[in-house]
């Protein structure tokens, strides 16, 4: 763009919004330049925070007129780089746009703003027995925005799913600043899914405005099992039991040694220390229905001959459980100044083999790694540990969690269970699809953005691009667009 | 190409006929006739593409080529222990896979966990330039690309032929009963819904059917055997009124009734519509206004959807009902109607057209498939 078009184009955006909402200049725009994978960083044009749906409609058309990248941010926790703005263009701040608009105890909706965010749903349902099921564990900070558009899970994903089940209808505006209505307010539709494509889409297909979500009502009681194995692979098992039992716990999670020691430093959950494996699984419902599946689950846990076992004796000592699993990925800060959060999904049945060959690529690669995962839904969380200062220990760990997501490919898995491929794992999305299957959803993305501005070089392999991992800088960094730090 | 209908055998031969093809539909077990007869197209029928490609209960998946009848599925879960809990429609009836994801209709039992978009874990299919494509993972959690199998979940053989689909299951209930309570004032029996539905007692379905006599609420209760009983009776304080139990094959028996339209007349065409208990209202005037309030018809899965049997000698009556529809923001989809009405399976309001417009454009660039 000339630099006079250039000119114009930010008068046009701050005759919208005002100077004051308009935010352009290194200091001021100095904490939007990353997300949570703060390995990559990216200078906008400009960042705008925009108060109104109307104002999200006016920015984007005033983005497509002038052929400006865009992208939506909420509260920039993305862990794959879904969030680092794209260079020279405009960052849309959508935490302004947080208001709930309506709780609804008959039809058990809520519909809400998207900056809302997620922990704030379920208290605002509170009050008529109800609550938004998705639980990032940034749930206190992470907006419904960014959950929708990454499909984010959580712990409590096993029995009722995650963001994109919980979705019913949207208003969306269009990369071109055409706004439309996508479902509705029943959990029934009729034509292809397009809520559906849209969630999940990582912002590729253009900026929610408006959310319905479904509500459930809150479990009436929760029997909550911690228990601690002498191997990782015991724990394994012990899953692999429950799941055969026929029982349907809301939760099934495992840390291992490293997590334990890292949760346990942090919050003080009463976790084992000594412990190889600790399985965490949690019912949940009615009481009768919970009390006559906990003798169940005791009985087939205990076959898994666990060294400890411990239930969770009132809600404060659930609290105190969750709050260990739930700081784990924050918690390794301690044992190491930087660590890369890695998410990829295996098969349930080949967990204990993933677990076995990723401790044997961190040794060969001198690296340490912790795990916390999903075991229920063979979501792995593998925190890859390295000290940045030390010369080439970044590119060793991105080359491991590179070796992480083929293996999760290999073993018939994903590349991502809920962090999204974002900037991250472009490359890996080749490998785990065709061409055909890459070129089905490149033309989805063209007919709905012919420009490519929503969101411009995310998800999609780059073609001309090198592997992101290892092997020196990224071609963005070379270029000077994005650094590390 | 016109004329008899081809049996293709594998996703290459269904891409080649694809390919030759100027107005092309899918047909699986033809359950459904007004979606797949459209005047001028070629019939694809998708029977030969059949057979369970891999079952793997310890994963709580499945994967069946679409022509794979749903019977098949549901007898080799069963004999694990394990269910589709989106609750197929027409099963008994010969509904396939593939026109299951297609037409994207559930049972009353997708009040439980969630329809047929939740569990529909990966797709294979054909897209309009006879091209192969693939979407979603076949493992219960993933987010890696855009969310394939659900675009093809209700999109009506229009935006790609699906040879191959991948469930997700769950454990089944280890047993069932269902409380009924006859003979209900409408507004009454929606009221009750709600008082069982905020109660803590988690319910597998949930129906209100019209009868000669009112309507009938009916609550299925499903779990583990040891809890059912006092689960039943807690469910039945909330009713406060006299209920019958139905329990072991009469209890089977109801609901496979219910999902395999045993209570409409063979000749009705059969329309389901999206709502909720805040919209039943606004249908029942539509109906009322259309002189059509002794329709047989059910508020299904918690009142999120109803099965209205519109009767055969009121078809012309069709194009007003659709006109009603619209007027009020209701949607329905024909899932057995007239063969003359097969070019608008969808009738009433519609969202989204502007983005299904474009998403055609790039799976079926040519119109193959015609359009929704
Ligand atoms: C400590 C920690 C723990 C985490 N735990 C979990 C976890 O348990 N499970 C999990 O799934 N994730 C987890 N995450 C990742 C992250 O919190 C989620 O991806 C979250 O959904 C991002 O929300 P956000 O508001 O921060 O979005 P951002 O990072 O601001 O944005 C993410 C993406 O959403 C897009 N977006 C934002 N708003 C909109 C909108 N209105 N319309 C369209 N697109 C939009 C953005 O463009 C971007 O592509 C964790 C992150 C951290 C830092
Ligand atoms: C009340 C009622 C009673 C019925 N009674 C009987 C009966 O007694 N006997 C009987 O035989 N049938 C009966 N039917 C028909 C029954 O509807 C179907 O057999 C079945 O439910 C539909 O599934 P299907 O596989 O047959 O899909 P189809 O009816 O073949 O197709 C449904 C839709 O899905 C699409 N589709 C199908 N397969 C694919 C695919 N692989 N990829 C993409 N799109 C696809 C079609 O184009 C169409 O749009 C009845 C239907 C109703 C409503």
């Amino acid at each position: 763009m000339a630099p006079a078009d250039a000119a114009d184009f930010l008068d046009a955006l701050t005759r919208r919004l005002g100077p004051d909402r308009v935010l352009t200049g290194a200091a001021p725009m100095a904490a939007y330049e990353s997300d949570a994978l703060t390995a990559f960083r990216a200078r906008p044009r400009a960042v705008v925070l925009v108060d109104s749906a109307e104002e999200v409609v006016d920015v984007v058309r005033l983005c497509a007129a002038a052929e400006v990248p865009f992208l939506a941010r909420g509260s920039g926790t993305s862990l794959s780089g879904g969030s680092l703005p794209v260079h020279d263009g405009v960052v849309i701040a959508m935490n302004r746009l947080n208001r709930i608009l309506e709780v609804d105890p008959v039809r058990r909706t809520a519909v809400v703003e998207p900056g809302v965010v997620n922990l704030t749903v379920s208290e605002a349902a509170e009050p008529y027995g109800l609550y938004y099921s998705p639980d990032p564990s940034s749930q206190s900070v992470c907006t419904i925005g960014g959950n929708l558009a990454f499909n984010s899970g959580g712990a409590h994903c096993l029995k009722y799913g995650m963001t994109s089940n919980h979705v019913l209808g949207l208003e969306v505006v269009l990369p071109d600043g055409e706004v439309i209505e996508i479902g509705g307010d029943s959990l029934e539709g009729v034509g292809p899914d397009l809520v559906g494509l849209f969630v999940g889409s990582e912002g590729l297909f253009g900026i929610a405005t408006k959310i319905t979500l479904r509500l459930l009502p809150k479990p009436e009681t929760f029997f909550t099992l911690l228990a601690a194995y002498d191997s990782l692979a015991a724990a394994g098992e012990a899953v692999a039991a429950v799941v055969a039992s026929g029982l349907l716990p809301g939760a099934m999670e495992i840390m291992d040694n490293l997590a334990i020691e890292a949760a346990e430093a942090a919050v003080g959950a009463g976790y084992p220390l000594d412990a190889e494996g600790l399985l965490i699984v949690e019912l949940e419902g009615e009481e009768q229905q919970v009390a006559a599946e906990s003798e169940l689950l005791l009985e087939v846990v205990r076959q898994s001959k666990p060294y400890l076992e411990h239930v969770a004796s009132d809600p404060d000592d659930r609290m105190r459980i969750w709050k260990g699993r739930k700081s784990a990925f924050s918690a390794v800060g301690r044992l190491s100044p930087d660590y890369i959060v890695q998410d990829g999904v295996v098969p349930r049945s080949r967990l204990g083999e993933a677990l076995t060959e990723i401790q044997r690529l961190g040794e060969r690669h001198g690296i340490r790694v912790a795990n916390v995962f999903h075991a229920g839904d063979g979501n792995l969380h593998p925190l890859i540990l390295f000290d940045g200062r030390v010369e080439g220990e970044l590119e060793r760990a991105e080359e491991l969690a590179g070796e992480i997501l083929r293996l999760c490919i290999d073993l018939g898995g994903s590349i991502t269970g809920e962090h999204g491929v974002g900037m991250e794992k472009r490359q890996y999305l080749g490998e785990m699809f065709d061409e055909a299957d890459l070129d089905a959803m490149r033309r989805i993305r063209l007919a709905i953005d012919p420009g490519e501005l929503a969101n411009r070089g995310k998800m999609f392999p780059d073609a001309e691009a090198p592997a992101l991992l290892s092997h020196g800088p990224h071609p963005l960094e070379v270029a000077g667009v994005i650094s590390r730090e | 190409m016109t004329g008899a209908p081809s049996r293709p055998g594998s996703a290459a031969v269904v891409a080649e006929a694809v390919r030759g093809a100027e107005l092309v539909l899918p047909r699986g077990g033809g359950t459904k006739p007004a979606l797949w007869s459209v005047e001028g197209a070629y019939v694809l029928d998708l029977s030969a593409l059949s057979g369970i490609t891999e079952y793997l209960p310890s994963e709580y998946t499945v994967t069946a080529l679409a022509g794979t009848p749903l019977a098949e599925v549901e007898a080799r879960l069963a004999a694990e222990g394990q269910y589709l809990p989106f609750d197929p429609l027409l099963v008994a009836a010969g509904s396939t896979v593939g026109g299951a994801v297609a037409a994207g209709a559930n049972g009353p039992g997708r009040l439980r966990y969630g329809g047929l978009r939740d569990f529909l874990l990966a797709v294979t299919f054909v897209d309009g330039r006879g091209e192969i494509v693939r979407g979603g993972a076949k493992v219960v959690k993933n987010a890696a690309g855009f969310d394939l199998p659900k675009l093809m979940v209700g999109s009506l053989g229009r935006l790609g032929v699906l040879t191959e689909c991948t469930f997700k299951v769950f454990p089944h209930p280890e047993s069932c009963a269902t409380l009924r309570v006859a003979g209900m004032a409408l507004d009454e029996a929606i009221e009750a819904a709600g008082r069982v539905g905020a109660g803590a007692v988690e319910i597998e379905c949930l129906d209100l059917a019209h009868g000669l006599a009112g309507w009938d609420l009916e609550i299925r209760i499903g779990g583990r055997s040891f809890a059912l009983d006092a689960r039943l009776k807690r469910a039945a304080d909330l009713l406060d009124t006299d209920v019958t139990t139905l329990s072991g094959d009469a209890d089977a028996a109801h609901w496979r009734t219910r999902r395999e339209f045993g209570w409409a007349s063979p000749d009705a065409s059969v329309l389901k519509l999206p709502l909720t208990p805040a919209t039943a209202g606004a249908l029942e005037q539509v109906l009322a206004d259309l002189d059509a309030s002794q329709v047989a018809r059910v508020y299904s899965a918690g009142i999120q959807q109803a099965f209205v049997a519109w009767p055969a000698e009121r078809v012309a009556d069709l194009p007003a009902l659709d006109g009603a529809l619209t007027e009020t923001r209701l949607t329905a989809l024909a899932l057995r109607a007239p063969v003359e009405a097969a070019n608008k399976p969808i009738l009433g309001h519609r969202t989204g057209g502007e983005l299904l417009r474009r998403v055609e454009q790039a799976l079926d660039p040519a119109g193959r498939f015609g359009r929704l």
